[in-house]
């Protein structure tokens, strides 16, 4: 790991004290790559790169946000309206949340298909779900931000769910809260975490990356590199095929954003919280939803909770429900066709998380959160043992030279 | 990856069409697609309508309805001048914020910074003379309802004589488009109830089209410049992406 050999003095003077130019250097330029990425692998940075919007433009709204209950819906209204650029940097901020998810989304499915969760990348994929769980979090309390009646009473359901806990529930949710029901002291307390957790991502996400650059990227075939023939460092090579991804990202982003910035929101959250009138229907933002549907489709208020919880918890130890030892799911003939029935259920149950918990409705939810679990409890384990997955191709350059085109 | 796109569309269409069929039964009649100007890419607000708009709230909604989020300042989008402006607030009362130098709190005529007086001193007061319904702030009625100005659109537009079998209490009224039906408003629009200085007709549509997209402006009122910006934001972006696609070509040229 040599320096940089760098013309310039200064740099050099630095970097003989403190390696930062070795550092990226190393990270970026010698850092070897899978030369067979395809367009699935852009999720990863476009979740960075979200991350570090959604943190910027947070930023500057809380230098004109009042988190107190009588005064933050009109706070907000007022960055609307009287801030300059301020409905600019609001809609970026809402309509991140969703992208965020959006893209964190993909690269999780992306990690599903192609096995990416599989030795030695267990580490980094529980981290990623670490980040997931986080993430949830932050969006949650962002969302009580604005004040409005989704903000409110989305905030009253969820944080009720602590109360299933049998003994010290209702002791939990008062904690919570600050008080006897939502409240200012809860808003204070969201706005405060709110504005932590980011932060709290970036720290993981430098794990994340640290896991990621011990072993190096998973690929389509879901085989270890061989060598150098099979690498390209991943500057300049990654880094302009992430930068084009990017751009065809942020064209869709701001679509969003300057034409239909209130299209993934909730009418009801601009109508200013008012405890004294619930909604008709309460219904989270559109992340949640899948989790929503698993939550009311138990009778039960706790098996509910730990069911939706459990949701999560099933991804934390996939790495060893999973009994393949063939990564991608190219090799995996059955694989393959569970993963799109995964992902059909997801959109079920997303699907069904919008909708009242009642007759066919209710009944399909159940079926869908039976098929969640059932797939990664009973159906991935079992495929390892009876699966006769495709063989392998000896290198990642053998598949790329050979008459194999993907 | 065409492949995969093809199955991830598949799954999707498949999920759709396995739950589609069930949607939610919505009692409520189907909204008027109405031709708004600030529709699309390129729509703007057409600043007459937004005028004659501004008359039907100060003549008919004004009577009930705050616009709370509003000071007069904003008026000056509408196309009036800084005098007009000064006019239009000044025609109204406020209670001055501090009190004066005798300790007294006094009334003054209203400024451009004034924020739009409320019919009601309160809640309370507001209920009292409505038969006991709250008339709801419009600041934000047209972002706070699905399909907003349609729906403001259609609400006015859509009260009827009950259907038989249906009996409506006193004191509320049968609306097609109101959830429930049965609305404590009474129809606040008549034919010729508005006489509008440009002769564009006082119908009952062309005042309820005017008032709504008033409302849509007075809930967004940068739609005009979001929509210019983003032509702009996303003229560069197409730009920069064709570049990047350039390079990223160029630069993986050798590697396949």
């Amino acid at each position: 790991m040599t320096a940089p050999a760098s013309q310039n003095r200064l740099v050099r003077w630095i970097d003989h004290r403190l390696p930062i130019f070795t550092f990226i250097n190393h990270e970026l330029h010698e850092y070897p790559t899978p030369k067979n990425l395809n367009y699935w692998w852009n999720f990863g940075s476009l979740a960075g790169i979200m991350l570090v919007i959604m943190i910027a433009t947070g930023i500057v709204l809380a230098m004109q946000y009042t988190p107190h209950a009588t005064l933050a819906f009109d706070s907000v209204e007022r960055i609307m309206r009287d801030v300059n650029w301020g409905w600019m940097i609001r809609y970026i901020h809402m309509n991140g949340a969703s992208f965020f998810f959006i893209v964190t989304y993909i690269h999780i499915f992306r990690g599903l298909y192609f096995g990416s969760y599989k030795e030695p990348r267990e580490l980094l994929w529980m981290l990623g779900v670490v980040i997931l769980l986080l993430m949830m979090a932050t969006a949650f309390m962002g969302y009580v931000l604005p004040w409005g009646q989704m903000s409110f009473w989305g905030a009253t359901v969820i944080t009720n769910l602590f109360s299933a806990i049998p003994g010290v529930g209702e002791h939990i949710v008062t904690w919570l809260w600050g008080g006897f029901a939502v409240d200012n002291p809860t808003l204070n307390r969201f706005f405060s975490l709110h504005y932590l957790l980011p932060f709290v991502i970036v720290g993981v996400v430098v794990l994340h990356l640290v896991a990621l650059h011990t072993h190096g990227s998973n690929n389509p075939l879901g085989i270890d590199r061989k060598g150098p023939q099979d690498s390209i460092p991943f500057h300049p090579y990654y880094t302009a095929k992430d930068a084009f991804g990017i751009g065809v990202f942020l064209i869709i982003f701001c679509a969003f954003v300057f034409y239909a910035p209130n299209f993934l929101g909730d009418p009801a959250n601009y109508i200013p919280a008012n405890p004294l009138s619930t909604p008709e229907h309460i219904v989270p933002e559109w992340y949640f939803l899948p989790f929503y549907a698993i939550l009311r489709s138990v009778p039960d208020k706790l098996v509910g909770v730990l069911l939706m919880f459990g949701a999560i918890a099933v991804l934390f130890i996939l790495p060893w429900l999973d009994t393949s030892r063939v990564r991608s799911a190219r090799f995996r003939p059955k694989y393959k066709w569970f993963f799109w029935l995964l992902l059909a259920d997801c959109i079920a149950l997303g699907y069904l998380g919008h909708q009242p918990p009642e007759g066919l409705m209710l009944i399909l939810g159940r079926l869908a959160t039976a098929y969640y679990f059932i797939h990664f409890l009973i159906i991935v384990p079992l495929l390892g043992i009876i699966e006769r997955p495709l063989p392998l191709p000896t290198s990642i350059s053998a598949a790329v030279l050979g008459k194999e085109k993907h | 990856m065409r492949k995969l796109v093809l199955a991830l569309a598949g799954a999707a269409a498949l999920t759709l069409g396995a739950v589609g069929g069930f949607a939610a039964d919505t009692k409520e009649a189907p909204l008027p697609k109405v031709k708004w100007s600030f529709n699309g890419v390129f729509g703007t607000y057409d600043k007459a309508e937004l005028q004659r708009g501004f008359q039907v709230y100060t003549e008919v909604c004004a009577n009930c309805h705050s616009l709370s989020l509003l000071a007069y300042r904003d008026l000056g989008d509408l196309g009036f001048s800084e005098e007009e402006v000064k006019a239009l607030a000044a025609s109204h009362e406020v209670t001055n914020a501090e009190p004066n130098d005798e300790g007294e709190m006094f009334k003054r005529p209203a400024r451009p910074s004034d924020r739009f007086v409320k019919p009601f001193a309160n809640d309370n007061a507001a209920r009292v003379a409505n038969n006991g319904a709250l008339p709801p702030d419009l600041s934000l009625m047209a972002k706070a309802r699905e399909d907003g100005p349609d729906y403001i659109f259609g609400l006015l537009t859509g009260y009827k004589t009950a259907p038989a079998g249906v009996t409506v209490p006193q004191g509320l009224y049968f609306n097609e488009h109101f959830p429930g039906h049965q609305i404590a408003m009474p129809p606040p629009l008549n034919e010729g109830q508005v006489s509008f200085s440009d002769n564009s007709g006082s119908s009952v549509e062309n005042e309820a089209k005017a008032i709504a997209a008033f409302l849509q402006w007075a809930a967004e009122p940068n739609l005009d410049v979001r929509h210019r910006t983003g032509f702009k934001v996303i003229l560069f972006l197409l730009g920069m992406t064709l570049v990047l696609f350039g390079v990223k070509r160029k630069i993986w040229k050798d590697v396949h």
